[in-house]
């Protein structure tokens, strides 16, 4: 038992254990939306276009996630203004504010002294870094994103499965559709900490996409998703203190492992089912 | 046109469309209470933009609609609207029963969960459609024909005053037209206002007593029989219809748009 105690006397693995579960479950619940919806690319591009956000922030020496945040939310809001004009497609808008925001991010870094490091812990997190303060910041967030998800479920589910019932209901889909963008910022700001960046987006996909596989309802896809989440986080670190490699990265590892797992061998949906099927 | 009273569905110079066409072209009618109305037309006669207009998905142009008097929008879920082979995501985590539960959202609002009332109407819609065997199944194990029972049910399960079904003929089986012509003759009994698109002219000479004859302006409206003669169907569909010793046929293969 001494391998699974020994990291834990350790108070900054305490504080990285648990906000990476925290991440890895509110990631994984709003990632069921991701999937459902087909947001992973926008999920990519709002996690890059935070950069600009922190480096100002880093630059002013002001709060990190707050200047994050302020990011988040003026990409999400600036690709939906871009793409309801009509004249180019959405996928088209994300690419190009993406792009640009992660040149602006960057540049303006590069004018920072120890570059190189900084950029390395925002693009791929530094969980071993957690302060307590950045634990409180994080459980507040995942407070708020899971109550979020449960008091708006039926509002949340009713516009991503079916705008038009929504519509004929008069529920404001519009604000809805922002209130979900800001909950995908909120929770991509909160993992900054974990699996930076870099790796935000798979954290939002795999382990929901391995829920997808293994149920035929929301709410148990969700709460799966939230398990393979918190799981993978706590796998991926133990991993990373035994094998010393980065933790973001050993995380994302075995939440893929769970997906291939999941896609090879799902009752319903699973390669070697449809495999014994055709035979 | 004669006013009947108490009027359910009220249109007056109704105008509607998209940005840059005018589809429908200052429409009036009325449906009596309980009634059934055919809505006939070619293609881009504005069939779904005036179904569009009643449940409010798109804006007026002009004109007024009013539901028991009042205009629309004042009463929130009383108009029930199934919209041309539903245009969801059927690999979404559901079971049939979720969705038929979706039409309750409208009474139970974003809070209150599903009460035993709610689940009564659920069963009842699902019953009334003969897919109970099916509450438990994922939707994206549905065929088309049940895909579409799925969503009449829903339909039935937000206990409209008015339906509004978008072509629900096209494009389903057999078992499930006569499912859905049954639940035309039990709504008939429920005096629940009923608005069905088709281009089907015999179902809608047969199965409706009152049509109503559409090409972005009204041409015609009132009893099949009166509707549906060779002169006005000629001038709602066209050059795309043709007489065959009494029989109207449409030529519908080479739609305008």
């Amino acid at each position: 038992m001494s391998w699974l105690l020994d990291p834990l006397a350790y108070a900054f693995m305490q504080r990285g254990l648990v906000a990476s579960i925290l991440i890895g479950v509110i990631c994984s619940v709003i990632g069921c939306y991701v999937v459902l919806r087909g947001l992973a690319f926008l999920g990519d591009a709002l996690a890059h276009a935070i950069l600009p956000g922190i480096a100002i922030a880093y630059l002013l020496q002001g709060n990190l996630f707050l200047g994050a945040l302020i990011a988040a939310i003026v990409v999400a809001l600036l690709i939906g203004f871009f793409s309801r004009q009509g004249v180019i497609r959405e996928d088209t808008a994300i690419g190009i504010i993406f792009a640009a925001a992660l040149s602006l991010g960057v540049a303006l870094i590069s004018t920072i002294q120890t570059y190189a490091v900084d950029l390395t812990h925002i693009l791929f997190g530094n969980v071993l870094g957690v302060s307590t303060a950045d634990l409180w910041f994080i459980g507040g967030l995942s407070m708020i994103v899971l109550a979020c998800v449960r008091i708006f479920y039926k509002p949340l589910l009713l516009i991503s499965f079916d705008p038009i019932l929504a519509a004929t209901l008069r529920w404001p889909t519009e604000l809805l559709r922002n209130l979900l963008l800001v909950l995908l910022a909120l929770t991509i700001v909160g993992s900054l900490q974990t699996v930076g960046v870099g790796l935000v987006a798979a954290m939002l996909v795999t382990p929901a996409a391995t829920a997808y596989l293994l149920t035929r309802r929301l709410p148990s896809m969700m709460a799966l998703a939230a398990f393979f989440g918190g799981l993978s986080s706590v796998i991926g670190l133990y991993a990373s203190y035994y094998l010393n490699i980065a933790s973001g990265a050993a995380v994302v590892l075995v939440a893929t492992v769970f997906f291939f797992i999941a896609f090879i061998f799902s009752p319903n949906k699973g390669l070697a089912r449809q495999f014994i099927k055709k035979a | 046109m004669t006013t009947i009273s108490p009027a359910r569905l009220d249109l007056e110079n109704v105008s509607a469309g998209y940005e840059r066409r005018i589809v429908l072209d200052e429409i009036s009618f009325q449906v009596p209470h309980g009634g059934q109305v055919a809505v006939v037309g070619p293609n881009g006669a504005g069939k779904s933009t005036l179904f569009k207009v009643l449940v409010g998905l798109l804006p007026l142009r002009s004109g007024k609609i009013l539901i028991h008097g009042e205009l629309l929008g004042q009463h929130k879920d009383c108009v029930a609207y199934v919209p041309q082979k539903g245009e969801v995501d059927w690999r979404f985590p559901l079971t049939v029963t979720d969705v038929v539960m979706m039409g309750r959202y409208g009474k139970q609002g974003w809070l209150r969960s599903a009460k035993k009332g709610d689940m009564d109407a659920v069963l009842n819609a699902l019953q009334q459609m003969d897919i109970s065997e099916l509450a438990h199944k994922p939707i994206g194990d549905l065929s088309g024909g049940q895909q579409q029972r799925v969503f009449l049910a829903r339909a039935l399960a937000q206990e409209p005053h008015i339906l509004l079904m978008d072509e629900p003929f096209t494009g389903v089986d057999a078992a499930t037209t006569e499912k859905t012509l049954q639940l035309l003759d039990d709504l008939m009994d429920q005096s629940v206002t009923v608005l069905v698109s088709t281009h089907d002219l015999d179902m809608a000479a047969q199965r409706f007593d009152q049509v109503l004859l559409l090409n972005r302006n009204l041409v015609a409206y009132g009893p099949a029989q009166e509707v549906l003669t060779a002169e006005m169907v000629r001038k709602a569909f066209g050059q795309r219809v043709h007489f065959l010793g009494g029989e109207a046929i449409i030529d519908e293969c080479c739609p305008p748009e």
